[in-house]
């Protein structure tokens, strides 16, 4: 019998190694697995490479994970926001890598990375400083930039709804980069508000199938970054 | 030469996105980046329907929700609560890029830094060397995007051109700029640089050449 379902967050986490390059789904705190997040902090792997398309809020879920000193390098299209404070003092300081990466490249070389297809061209970039060094080829008379597709060992996600075999449903503006690091990962994590009896979900309203997922935990009451960052939480 | 700044008046913040939702055509498409570009969604013109994209994966964005019925899972790319209008839909990244990549959005509206007269745009970082740069989706859009409405104001809060020859900030984009709508006059990006439009009310071409660090062309006679 195939059962995704893991007891916490805790063991869902419990061997990510040092060194691991790590999806973390979420735009901004929606769709943001925050306590997985938090588990992984609990857990304290080091040197960790992040793709997530921000750098976190306040000092909770990722830019915790970052103020943790456990972050070498991030991967992500735009590290600054109005409660981000924690990446712009360590990037200042030398202290943590940074490649940025524009926001539809970034998803696509995720989506390329879970697909099986190593690299792609785009018209994203070309004649800025972020196509310096790329491959540029003319392709019907358009410029074009050879990007690479992006793999990870772990993603961490957070979905509404799951099945024991991994089949996700998303909330909303929530969905995001959760479904296409879902492809791209080694071992998929994920977080789910409900896990429902395996027929429950509709199979025209799955959005992740279950072939992508690995591990499912149940967190029933999820943390709002937003409300944790007005109450002055730091995690941890 | 100074400039008599009191007798120029020009347009408001509200006045510059009215003047672009009116050159938005019925049933477009459009992502509207962050700041003035978001006031497009008070002047839909009488008659048309716009479908609002939010590059986080939403499609038929609607107004903030009443104070009180927000909700941190629907947002916009600004990380603002928004609403679904009847016949949105939510999809992943993947699928909201396809769409600004492969052509699928009609207009775009943004800021800008500065804007050179060959439409090249620079909005995204200042290259200065303790600047933490990023882009977000702005360079998908100008190059997925078949119309680019810039909303700017004329010149930087201490004066600055933002209208020049030659953008001196990394650029967001080459050629890629449609059309500007400033405080001061609307302006086309054409192949002969940038020809004045419309002026807004109190301002005459000269104030305009003298605050745009380019050569301008008045409009053009029908």
């Amino acid at each position: 019998m195939i059962d995704k379902r893991i007891d916490t967050v805790a063991q869902a986490v419990a061997d990510i190694p040092d060194g691991a390059v790590v999806m973390i789904g979420g735009f901004g705190e929606a769709g943001s697995p925050t306590e997985l997040i938090h588990a992984l902090i609990d857990h304290g792997a080091k040197n960790l490479t992040i793709i997530n398309n921000n750098t976190g809020n306040g000092e909770v879920g990722l830019a915790a994970l970052i103020g943790n000193g456990q972050v070498r390098k991030m991967i992500c299209s735009y590290p600054r926001s109005s409660h981000s404070k924690i990446f712009p003092e360590l990037y200042r300081a030398g202290k943590i890598e940074l490649e940025i990466v524009p926001q539809g490249t970034l998803a696509e070389r995720i989506r390329a990375g879970g697909a099986g297809v190593p690299a792609f061209y785009t018209a994203t970039t070309v004649d800025t400083p972020l196509a310096d060094g790329k491959e540029i080829r003319n392709i019907d008379g358009r410029d074009y930039v050879l990007e690479y597709g992006l793999k990870a060992d772990y993603a961490l996600v957070k979905c509404e709804r799951a099945d024991r075999l991994g089949n996700l449903t998303y909330n909303k503006t929530a969905r995001n980069f959760n479904p296409i690091m879902c492809t791209a990962a080694g071992i998929t994590i994920v977080q789910s508000k409900r896990i429902v009896t395996l027929g429950d979900l509709d199979p025209e309203a799955i959005i992740t199938p279950g072939v992508f997922v690995d591990r499912i935990v149940e967190v029933s009451v999820p943390v709002i970054e937003s409300r944790l960052i007005e109450e002055g939480v730091c995690y941890p | 030469m100074t400039v008599d700044n009191s007798k120029v008046k020009g347009w408001t913040r509200e006045q510059m996105a009215e003047l672009a939702a009116m050159d938005i055509p019925d049933g477009a498409y459009v992502n509207l980046g962050i700041g003035i570009p978001e006031l497009v969604t008070k002047f839909v013109p009488e008659g048309r329907e716009f479908i609002y994209h939010t590059e986080n994966g939403l499609l038929g964005m609607g107004p903030a929700p009443e104070l009180g019925q927000e909700d941190s899972e629907l947002i916009n790319a600004g990380k603002k609560a928004v609403t679904a209008v009847p016949g949105a839909s939510f999809f992943h990244h993947g699928d909201s890029f396809t769409m600004i990549r492969g052509g699928h959005i009609d207009v775009c509206v943004l800021g800008a830094m500065q804007i050179s007269q060959e439409g090249d745009l620079a909005n995204w970082s200042t290259g200065a060397p303790d600047a933490i740069p990023a882009v977000g989706g702005a360079m998908d859009l100008v190059a997925g995007v078949k119309t680019i409405f810039v909303i700017s104001q004329h010149t930087t809060k201490n004066g600055a051109a933002k209208l020049v020859e030659k953008c001196s900030y990394p650029l967001t984009g080459k050629k890629v700029v449609t059309r500007i709508f400033s405080d001061l006059a609307i302006i086309d990006i054409t192949p002969e640089g940038f020809r004045l439009r419309k002026l807004a009310p109190g301002v005459t071409y000269e104030d305009v050449c003298e605050k745009t660090d380019a050569p301008l062309l008045p409009i053009k006679e029908n």
